[in-house]
Formats: C-alpha cells, sequence, structure tokens
C-alpha cells in the first residue's frame, strides 16, 4: 500500500513538477499512437462497406462475361447471339445457380464530359428491377433511351452530376442518374477484376475504365458502331455463395470471356482503404522509430536528474526494484495517456478517411477501432515508453547509490582524437565536436531521427515522381481516387513526421544544452560569446544529421518501393531538384530549432550555470 | 531486522562497529584508498563527531557504516547484524529501517512537498498512509517546521531544508543517524537551527555519527575522531564542560 502510494505519488508529482517535459513527451508518443490507430481503423473496412452495397443491390454471386467471339454476328445485330445465348441457358441451370438477371449487352465506349474523353463500359438494362444486381440508383432516376447512369466513384472522379450532357462514341446522351453496385469494383479498379476491354500489355496507366448504364438497345446500337466484338453479362445468384469459385470452374461455358467471383470483387472493393494502409502502416513505423527516439533523448536527458532522485530513493531504503518501477512509472502513464489520446483522434478522424469511396454504400468509421485495435495501439504505446527507458531504469538502478547521489550516474566519455582533430577547427565546430563526443549515444539517436524523417520525406517525393510518371501517360484530367486518398494521407503523415522530428530536434537540444550546462558555462568563463555556444549546439545537431539525412534518401526510395509491392507504379527516383532543397531544408531546420534552446540557455548568467547544483 | 534471531557477534555490544574496513577507488597508479584499515564502534546513545581535511575519507567511511556501499575489506555490524556482505536488497532495508542519513547537500525531492519527504521512508517500509503521515507531521513539529508542511523544498531555507532532511532520516526511528557535514552549506544562523535539533535528538538517546568540518560541531561530541588519508590518527573522549552537549556551545540555553 506505502509502496504504491510512493511510486503513484512521485510519478505524478514529477510528471506535474516538469510539464514542459510530460508535454513534450506525451506529444511524441501521441503522434505515434494517432498514425497507428487511423491506420489500424482501415483493417476492418475492407469486408464492411461491399456487404452493404451487395445488399442493397442484390449483388451477383457470378458474374460471366460472354461473348467476345469473331463470329457470324460481326454487323449484324439485333437479338442476342446463338452462342452466347445457348451459353447463358446452361449457365443458368448449372448446378448451385438458383437466380440471374441477363445476359445484358455491353458496349466499351468512348464519355466525353466536360472536355475530358474517358473510357466506359456501358451496360445496356431495361426498365424492369433485375433479379441479381439492380444498381441501386442514389441521385436522378434509373435508365432510358438516350439516358446514361453514371457509377457513383466514376462520377465524382469526373465531376459529372444529374441533367449534365456527355457523349458516348459522339452520341449526345444526358446523365439521367447515379447509382452504386455490387457487381463489379469501383472507379477506377473495375478492370483490375471484370472489364470487357482488352488493353494492350504495357497500357497500364489508362485502365482507368469507368462503369455506366444505358438503355438495353442504346447499348446494343453502341456495341455495334464500336465494330468490336459483343459482350453480354450474366449475374448468378448461388445458392452456397461460399463455393462460388467452384461453380464457376463447373458453368460449362467455355467462350466466356471473364467469370468473376464475388469474393474478388469485394477484395476489389476494399483496395482503396488497403492503398491507405499501404501509405500509413510503414508511415506508422516511421511515426513509432521517431518517438522512441524523442523518449529515449528525453529520457537520456533527464539521467542526471534523475540519477539524483535515485541515490536519494535508495538512500532511503528504495530497493532496486522499487526504483526501476518509479523510473519507469512516469513514462508508462504518460504513454497510456498518449494511447488514449492516439485512440482519440484516431477514433474522430477515421470516418474522414474509412469512407470506403463513393462506389459503395454506407460508412466504416467509428466501429472498426475495436478493443483489439485499442490493445495494439496501448501495448505499441508502452513498448515505444518502454524500448526508451528500461536500459536506463535499469541501469541506474544498479548504480551504485553514492554515485547516483552524486548525480555521476554516467561520466561522459572523453574522444582522445576527436577532440585533438576538433582543435584546428573554428570555436563552433571545435565546441560542436567535444559536445558530440560526450555523449554518443545522443548523438546515434539524432542522426537516427534525421535519417527516419528524411526516409519519410524522400518516400513522399518518391511517391509523387513516380505517380506523375503513372499518370502523366493518361492526362486525361480525370481525378484518379486513389491518388487524391493516398495524397491525403501523405498529407496527413508528413504532418506527423515533420511534426516529431520539430519535437525530436527541440528535445535533443534541450538534453545537449542540458548536460552540457556546466562545460558550456565554463567555456563561457573561460571567453567564449553566446553565440559561439549557441552555434555550436547547433553544430553538434548538424554534426549527426549529416549522415542521417545522407542515408535516409536511399531508405525513403525503398520504403516506397517495399511499401508500393506489387501494386500499381514503377518506383521512379525522385528529381534531384526536389530531393536536395527536401535535405538541405531538413537539416536547415534542425540546426535553426537546436539554436532555439541553446539561444535561450546561453541567455542565462554564467554563474547561475555554474552553481547549478542545488536542493 | 534489528538483530533478533541472529547469532549476536562481538559486534553486538555496539550500536556500530567497523572492524579494519578498507575501500579502494580506481587502479594502479590511480588507486585511492579512501578508507584504509579503520576500527571504530560507537555505543548505544553515543554521539561521534568525524573531522579532518578534505578528501581524507570521511565521507567514504560514513557511506560504508550505513550500507550506501560495500566495503573492500573489514567487517561492520549494525546492532549485531553484519552488513558488509549483504545483498543490495538486505542493504536497501537496513538503511530503510536501521539507519537514517543526512546529506550536506540535503537531497530532498524538488517534487515532493516536505511533509511528503519526511514520510517517504515510512511508506516504503510499508506503514500505512496514515501512520506515515501522522509521524511525518509529528517529526516536522519536533524540527520546528509544522507550519511549512506543505512547502517545496525551492520555497524553504537552507536550514529548513535540512531540518526537513532530518526529520526524512529520523521518519522510521533509526537505530543510528549519519549525517555528512550537515552544515557544509549553511549560514551560521541556519547551523544554529539545525544544532538545535541535533542536540535535541543527543538529549533524547539517538546514536549519532556526525562528519564535520566545524570545530563547533565537533566539540560538543562525546568522542571526536580524526581522520587523515583514510585512517583515524587521533581520538578523544569528550567529557568535560558541557558533557557534550551540542547545544552548549552555541548558547542554545540562552
Ligand atoms: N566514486 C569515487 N571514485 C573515485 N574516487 C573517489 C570516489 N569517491 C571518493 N573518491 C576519493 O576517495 C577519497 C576520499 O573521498 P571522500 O570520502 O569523499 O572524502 P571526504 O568526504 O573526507 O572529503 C578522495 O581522494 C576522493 O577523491
Ligand atoms: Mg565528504
Amino acid at each position: 500500500m506505502g509502496k504504491i502510494v510512493v511510486i503513484a505519488r512521485l510519478a505524478i508529482r514529477d510528471l506535474l513538477y516538469r510539464p514542459a517535459q510530460a508535454v513534450l513527451l506525451l506529444l511524441a508518443i501521441s503522434a505515434a499512437t494517432t498514425v497507428l490507430s487511423l491506420a489500424l481503423a482501415l483493417h476492418g473496412v475492407t469486408q464492411h462497406p461491399y456487404q452493404q452495397t451487395a445488399t442493397a443491390t442484390r449483388g451477383p454471386d457470378l458474374v460471366v462475361q460472354l461473348g467476345g467471339v469473331q463470329g457470324p454476328h460481326k454487323g449484324v445485330q439485333s437479338g442476342i447471339p446463338s452462342v452466347v445465348e445457348a451459353e447463358a441457358e446452361k449457365a443458368t441451370h448449372a448446378a448451385g445457380v438458383t437466380a440471374h438477371s441477363g445476359p445484358y449487352p455491353v458496349a466499351d465506349v468512348a464519355m466525353r464530359a466536360d472536355g475530358h474523353t474517358v473510357l466506359v463500359q456501358a451496360e445496356g438494362r431495361d426498365q424492369a428491377a433485375a433479379a441479381v444486381d439492380q444498381p441501386k440508383v442514389t441521385a436522378g432516376s434509373w435508365v432510358r433511351p438516350g439516358g446514361v447512369v453514371l457509377e457513383r466513384e466514376f462520377a465524382e472522379a469526373v465531376g459529372a452530376t444529374v441533367g449534365d450532357r456527355v457523349s458516348l462514341d459522339g452520341h449526345p446522351y444526358t446523365v439521367v442518374g447515379i447509382a452504386v453496385t455490387a457487381a463489379a469494383p469501383p472507379y477506377p479498379n473495375m478492370c483490375s477484376v471484370n472489364c470487357t476491354i482488352a488493353f494492350p500489355p504495357g497500357v497500364q496507366g489508362s485502365n482507368r475504365v469507368g462503369l455506366a448504364w444505358v438503355d438495353e438497345r442504346d447499348a446494343s446500337s453502341l456495341a455495334v458502331a464500336d465494330g468490336g466484338p459483343p459482350f453480354y453479362v450474366l449475374n448468378l445468384r448461388l445458392a452456397d455463395p461460399a463455393q462460388a469459385e467452384a461453380v464457376a470452374g463447373d458453368l460449362g461455358v467455355p467462350n466466356a470471356f471473364n467469370v468473376t467471383t464475388w469474393q474478388s470483387i469485394a477484395a476489389a472493393d476494399g483496395l482503396l482503404v488497403q492503398d491507405e494502409q499501404q501509405v500509413l502502416l510503414p508511415g506508422a513505423w516511421l511515426a513509432g522509430l521517431l518517438a522512441i527516439a524523442c523518449v529515449a533523448v528525453l529520457a537520456g536527458g533527464r539521467m542526471a536528474a534523475q540519477g539524483r532522485r535515485v541515490g536519494l530513493l535508495k538512500a532511503v531504503g528504495g530497493t532496486p526494484g522499487l526504483v526501476t518501477v518509479v523510473l519507469l512509472a512516469e513514462n508508462l502513464a504518460l504513454a497510456l495517456l498518449a494511447a488514449a489520446i492516439g485512440l482519440a483522434a484516431g477514433w474522430l478522424a477515421a470516418p474522414l478517411i474509412t469512407s470506403p469511396g463513393a462506389a459503395l454504400l454506407g460508412t466504416a468509421g467509428a466501429p472498426s477501432l475495436t478493443p483489439t485495435v485499442a490493445a495494439i495501439v496501448v501495448a505499441v504505446a508502452l513498448a515505444v515508453a518502454l524500448a526508451a527507458t528500461l536500459a536506463p531504469a535499469l541501469r541506474s538502478a544498479r548504480t551504485s547509490t553514492v554515485s547516483a547521489l552524486a548525480g555521476a550516474a554516467r561520466p561522459p566519455r572523453r574522444r582522445g582524437t576527436l577532440i585533438a582533430v576538433s582543435r584546428r577547427l573554428p570555436v563552433p565546430f571545435l565546441l560542436g565536436i567535444r559536445l558530440v563526443a560526450r555523449t554518443p549515444r545522443r548523438a546515434t539517436l539524432g542522426a537516427a531521427s534525421v535519417a527516419v524523417t528524411t526516409t519519410g520525406i524522400v518516400a513522399v517525393l518518391t511517391f509523387h515522381a513516380s505517380v506523375g510518371e503513372r499518370l502523366g501517360g493518361a492526362s486525361s484530367g480525370v481525378t484518379d481516387p486513389v491518388v487524391t486518398r493516398d495524397e491525403q494521407m501523405l498529407l496527413v503523415l508528413t504532418v506527423a513526421l515533420l511534426a516529431l522530428a520539430v519535437l525530436n530536434a527541440i528535445i535533443t537540444a534541450w538534453a545537449t544544452l542540458l548536460d552540457a550546462g556546466g562545460s558550456t558555462a565554463l567555456a563561457r568563463a573561460l571567453g567564449a560569446t553566446r553565440s559561439q555556444l549557441a552555434a555550436a549546439i547547433a553544430a553538434a545537431q548538424l554534426l549527426p544529421a549529416v549522415p542521417g539525412a545522407i542515408v535516409g534518401v536511399p531508405l525513403g526510395v525503398g520504403l516506397f518501393a517495399a511499401a508500393n509491392g506489387g501494386g500499381g507504379a514503377a518506383t521512379t527516383f525522385p528529381p534531384v531538384a526536389s530531393l536536395i532543397p527536401a535535405v538541405l531544408a531538413i537539416l536547415v531546420a534542425v540546426t535553426g530549432l537546436a539554436a532555439i534552446p541553446a539561444w535561450v540557455g546561453s541567455r542565462r548568467p554564467v554563474t547561475e550555470l555554474l552553481a547549478q547544483d542545488a536542493s | 531486522m534489528k538483530g533478533k534471531g541472529k547469532a549476536v557477534t562481538d559486534g553486538g555490544k555496539f550500536m556500530l562497529r567497523a572492524n579494519d574496513v578498507s575501500k579502494t577507488y580506481g587502479t594502479r597508479e590511480a588507486l585511492v584508498r579512501a578508507v584504509d584499515g579503520v576500527d571504530l564502534d560507537v555505543a548505544h546513545g553515543e554521539t561521534v563527531a568525524v573531522m579532518g581535511p578534505s578528501g581524507c575519507g570521511k565521507s567514504t567511511l560514513l557511506h560504508l557504516l550505513g550500507g550506501l556501499d560495500r566495503p573492500d575489506a573489514g567487517e561492520l555490524w549494525i546492532a549485531g547484524q553484519r552488513i558488509d556482505q549483504m545483498n543490495e536488497r538486505g542493504l536497501a532495508a537496513i538503511r530503510r529501517d536501521a539507519v537514517g542519513f543526512v546529506f550536506q547537500a540535503f537531497h530532498l525531492m524538488d517534487e515532493l512537498t516536505a511533509v511528503e519527504n519526511i514520510e517517504l521512508p515510512a511508506l516504503l517500509a510499508g506503514r500505512s498512509p496514515r501512520a506515515a503521515r501522522r509521524r511525518a507531521a509529528e517529526l516536522l513539529d519536533q524540527v520546528g517546521l509544522a507550519d511549512r508542511a506543505r512547502h517545496l523544498p525551492a520555497e524553504l531555507s537552507g536550514g529548513q531544508r535540512q531540518r526537513v532532511a532530518i526529520a526524512r532520516a529520523l521518519a522510521n526511528e533509526p537505530l543510528v543517524v549519519l549525517a555528512d557535514e550537515p552544515t557544509g552549506n549553511l549560514d551560521s544562523e541556519a547551523t544554529v537551527e539545525v544544532l538545535r535539533v541535533f542536540d535535541s535528538l543527543h538529549q533524547a538517546g539517538q546514536t549519532l555519527v556526525i562528519v564535520t568540518h566545524d570545530s563547533r560541531v565537533a566539540a560538543t561530541a562525546d568522542r571526536l575522531v580524526s581522520m587523515r588519508d583514510g585512517t583515524f590518527v587521533d581520538e578523544t573522549r569528550l567529557t568535560g564542560g558541557a558533557s557534550g552537549r551540542l547545544g552548549s556551545l552555541v548558547n542554545l540555553d540562552g
């Protein structure tokens, strides 16, 4: 009982006694937990929207695309070709099939809207409600002759609304409605699963095909005018949807162009959100690493002060175990708080980014923060705090009571060669090198932090370079919802990383200043000027930052390549014209931020610093 | 703890006993014999002052006597219990229950109030928060700081801080109080305040070892030990005059 009071009291009082440090630490861990919460919140969304949409639109379990064979039907067009008719008959009577709709004719057309041209797969429908796949109209009305209904995500991408005039292969049409379906993945991913357009190999960028519905006769005449082989779509409902794969293999339709299961459509529906995860998860790792660096530097900076507390606790009878717990309790409490902040921020922000896209119904935001997600976020926050503080805590719990009391838990190391070399340098670098040499661990952490920040920034630049390349080919002026989302995620991530990097730079400079306090005061007493000392602290940050930034460049490109995986764009090295300014900006920022606490610190009178050993 | 159940050795007759105790720092040319074969017995209720030039090993000896550090050689007893071989947990228990330390630099927890600093050892010893608080309030009263209970160390004068530190040393009713230059950081007015407290402890029969530079403090002990280069060079029993009362030399009795 008494011990718990002691532990809780020491933790809480120490936090309140040093609110600035507590806030810095809280911010650092919270930034990481927020990004992680967001990334994890996306995890549950993948299946959710498909289900809702499928229920609302009587989504098919199998979509069969028939035709595509150049044959006797070319040019002739009225009614469905007999080959297709026969195959459709067979498929609808296959074992396990309980209902169907179609076959509906499909025309691949070029749609011109608002000045840009997009490829569209136009499916012919009639007025009667279909038993399977009846797209749900969310605005306007259903198809009629001369009117076209656009898939919602696609309509948003081209900026089309009900009443707009568009042309399909040159023929004028009016947008009469906007609808959603579960029979095809939303724009721009339709062709990742089931489109009828056969692209020449290598034309990857142009496979952003839109989905539209027109009157059945309009579709047929558009298909004929196109001159290519006609296609038909047949939607099937199965007795056991789980068996979709097996049934698909047994349909007995050798001429089917394409048979798509609902599972692959559902998977493609999740692509938008998966893409976000591809951005956010590596980002969460980077943020976590930066948070560890921040906490480690903070904890390290407090080592001397903590050493005295440790010695004192031991002198009045605290056991090593108790001392360890006291040292950890504070940071673990902050980590728990940061986890709560991260989860709350994630919970608030999740609906913004987990909206499944316009093509699907329903929202999938808030409910996806499950107890599992909360547990992971809490565990990671605690791990961040532990990773940064366990070693110093154990070490100081083991130091001899006497030396802990003396506040010399870790005497600074002297690096003879470094100091000898630095003698020839200008004063700020001379002092800077000595400061670095005093605390090699902090210098390493500083280098690592800059490397992580640079990695994140360079990965973002690589994204822009690579995506720019991909879009360069098909610059139709149509927005790509995937790219738009990715850009939003990258913005969130860049802000989080920069915030952490700023925190890190300030904390590092503060810690350097703190334990350089005595020696810089001495240097001032011996005649170094204030600005020389501020410059020295800045130099002490700059020296490890340079190798960190250099290492971060290839890491950033590699991170993009790894996160991008097999998906989409090839990796394009960002142009030197953006790379060099970015790296220089990071270095200038780190150095400049370091100068703030250095300058503030160096304003304090020498005597005050020299006498800084009270109570 | 306090010796019960243990075989009582010849150390048992004394509150503190050091037998040929040595402690060295560093190696080879840099070897420092901080304490070099010291023998010392302190009887129940006795006040011993240790004097000597800076660096002669006074603090090191005090740390060894109180279980803050372990000797390289020799034997150490507190109330008949051998402590030189104890592990860290055992020493922690000794420091908590049997010894009270007072340091030159006070060593209070900056973030805790006076009363919280004082009750810290009692809470660590497993007392109930209420009992610990009651004891702390008594001690605050005893050192004349009842009205400063809720002040942080930074809000107290040096003499007040040291009196809080003494109260903390007494929290668990230690067998012996070890003070390392307790007035070394204080002006003469604050020194008087602190001496007044030690005086009352002495009167109450508390065993005390005080390391000091201040001959006024030393002259009031029952016994004065002089150290040089890690060894005792002189020992004087002070029986005359004020019969060893700390207070008489600073005219506490008016
Ligand atoms: N942790 C240590 N490491 C190395 N030498 C030490 C250490 N502590 C004390 N010493 C040396 O031991 C000797 C005795 O020190 P100390 O007991 O503090 O002396 P005093 O308290 O009498 O001034 C001194 O020479 C001091 O330099
Ligand atoms: Mg000393």
